[in-house]
């Protein structure tokens, strides 16, 4: 919970991570990726504020103790949402898996939400570790690498035939959120791994799933929010967002927050700090007190108190079923966005 | 032998810039001449040249003309796809200039240096640099970059031209030729060019990048919305890149144009 000029945030961090990428955990043969992949991900808390800035070894291996800390006590978070990132070829026991997310969760009851994941390629194996997965975490939501390797493929479409089959599997295990991982990537090198035609495909054809691109398909928007202002289950995750641009670069911040606002809409954009990338605590900060830094941005949807709960917490709250106390909801009336006509806009061209 | 133009990596070799001596008669193309001449390579993604990106670290050009040109990435997973259009680009920009005998490219700490260093200077192409790992070349995704450098050169270009009391709705009747001349604009019509799309005067002065229709009054809020968004976008990521070659090195590499938020909007 965060609380400032007298207005409490329920926060939830959707996007958030317990990764080990010491050098204990290399795979032999590919240490240059494992070190390549870690101080790429390091370069990136740069972007941070100087004094949230993290040694490199502290980066590629904090505990337990330093989590909690950082998310919860420092960071002001209600619920974080552990999304696995898998990369076995390069870490012996996984970058950051289901399994060691879950292990820290159990706990801590009531602070995590523990994602799953899952590769259509895998075939009935993967289905069954799916299922698996779901009964032992009561995973809700998965998170999914479209770009990943296995076995000689290059990467997956969210409108394969094999992933549709694993998305219609999902549904009736109760999964609810996909969250989709569009944004900078390495391979596969040939496609464009950040089109995301695949999930407007997907996102049709499911309407019952919600689907979160993480990283809003950063490094090129366009193509994103011009898909998500035509489909309802279409959602922002605004990771890398917030922890890459509000400090580093505050005018391009306000930019692409207006442009997701206009195209996106303030409902259907969540928050996560992307830890241990960035600590949730500055980002927080920031964002509750920011705004438009000029009228160069009038042209841009408002962004108020609602607004900001919205996005910090109640979004995904909504999403994940997270009951939320009524001291931090809104009141009846309040959060209506500005009128918005860009649904109608595309309708009309 | 010529003290090279460097550009040092973070706590490493300090940055030093030196042109060689210059064979006699002139028959050499000196090293400055060498990379003025890489500003026409552009990061294809960020449509902006290579050397105002930082991303040359040195370029020798020794006596008997054998030219060599180090480049270096934001991040050692940078796209491999758009390193080894910018490798490769450099290489036919390099060896087709008078007084180039040789002609080496050299990416420095990318994880897939080996395969695009040694595959441009093999002139294999991409899918062979590659065996197994991709398939097909890379022009339709230089030319997708293209069409979205031509939508964020409309917001450039009619941004100005609003601001100047332009009237929104007049701009579907507007030819390239009816808007006053800025740099804009050039690299405009450059990009446009580059597409096979009109580029000349009387050519409108919106078109959809992939038909080279003009946009109708109907579409013409969607088409400056997407120009606008566009821009943010590519300007975004231009900006996020030069963050992290800032936080990988501590030189700003030979020709840079470091660029501040104010310069940038």
């Amino acid at each position: 919970m965060y609380e400032k000029d007298g207005e409490k945030y329920f926060v939830v961090d959707s996007h958030m991570h317990y990764w080990n990428a010491a050098p204990d955990n290399w795979v032999a043969g590919a240490e240059q990726y494992a070190k390549g992949w870690i101080e790429c991900f390091h370069a990136y808390q740069g972007l941070g504020p100087p004094e949230t800035h993290w040694s490199i070894e502290h980066f590629q291996k904090y505990s337990e103790d330093d989590l909690m800390k950082d998310v919860f006590e420092d960071g002001y978070v209600d619920v974080a949402i552990f999304q696995p990132t898998y990369l076995k070829e390069w870490y012996e026991e996984g970058f950051n898996t289901t399994e060691r997310n879950a292990a820290l969760g159990e706990k801590h009851p009531g602070k995590f939400i523990a994602n799953t994941r899952f590769d259509p390629r895998d075939g009935d194996v993967g289905l069954k570790q799916l299922q698996a997965n779901v009964d032992r975490y009561g995973s809700k939501g998965v998170k999914l690498y479209t770009a990943e390797w296995n076995n000689g493929s290059r990467g997956y479409k969210l409108s394969d035939p094999g992933t549709y089959r694993y998305l219609e599997a999902a549904q009736g295990m109760g999964i609810k959120n996909i969250h989709v991982h569009k944004g900078p990537t390495i391979w596969p090198l040939d496609k464009d791994a950040f089109d995301v035609s695949d999930v407007d495909h997907a996102a049709t054809d499911f309407p019952e799933l919600n689907f979160i691109v993480e990283h809003v398909g950063l490094p090129r928007i366009e193509d994103f929010c011009f898909m998500a202002t035509q489909e309802p289950n279409v959602y922002a995750g605004l990771s890398v967002v917030i922890g890459g641009l509000m400090y580093a670069r505050p005018k391009f911040f306000a930019k692409v927050m207006g442009e997701l606002l206009f195209w996106v809409g303030e409902d259907k954009m969540t928050f996560g700090s992307d830890y241990g990338i960035w600590e949730p605590k500055w980002q927080i900060e920031g964002f509750v007190d920011w705004d438009y830094p000029s009228d160069e941005f009038s042209d841009f949807p408002r962004v108020n108190v609602a607004t900001k709960k919205k996005i910090l917490g109640l979004n995904a709250a909504k999403l994940y079923g997270i009951e939320v106390p009524a001291e931090y909801q809104l009141d009846a009336g309040e959060g209506t966005p500005a009128a918005q006509d860009d649904a109608q806009l595309v309708e009309r061209a | 032998m010529t003290a090279p133009v460097t550009a040092g990596r973070r706590g490493t070799r300090p940055a030093e810039l030196s042109a060689p001596p210059g064979a006699p008669g002139g028959a050499v193309v000196e090293a400055p001449r060498v990379l003025a001449a890489l500003d026409s390579v552009r990061d294809p993604e960020l449509d902006e040249p290579i050397t105002a990106l930082g991303f040359v670290s040195s370029c020798t050009v020794t006596p008997d003309g054998d030219a060599q040109v180090r480049l270096r990435l934001p991040t050692y997973f940078c796209a491999p796809n758009f390193a080894f259009l910018m490798v490769a680009d450099a290489y036919d920009v390099v060896s087709a200039m008078p007084g180039v005998r040789t002609a080496e490219i050299v990416l420095e700490d990318h994880f897939a240096s080996d395969a695009i260093n040694g595959g441009v200077a093999a002139r294999a192409g991409f899918a062979r640099s590659f065996d197994g790992e991709a398939v097909g070349e890379l022009h339709e995704l230089r030319a997708d970059f293209l069409r979205k450098a031509v939508m964020a050169g409309t917001d450039q270009v009619c941004r100005p031209l609003l601001a100047a009391g332009t009237d929104p709705a007049s701009l579907p009747a507007l030819t390239l030729g009816d808007v006053p001349p800025s740099r804009a604009l050039q690299r405009l019509r450059e990009r446009r060019a580059e597409l096979g799309l009109p580029a000349s005067d009387d050519a409108p002065l919106l078109i959809d990048p992939k038909s080279g229709e003009p946009v109708s009054p109907d579409s013409l809020r969607l088409h400056l919305g997407r120009a606008r968004l566009t821009r943010t976008s590519l300007e975004a990521n231009g900006s996020i890149c030069r963050g992290m070659l800032r936080h990988r090195y501590d030189s700003p590499g030979l020709r840079s144009e470091p660029r501040g938020e104010e310069e940038e909007q």
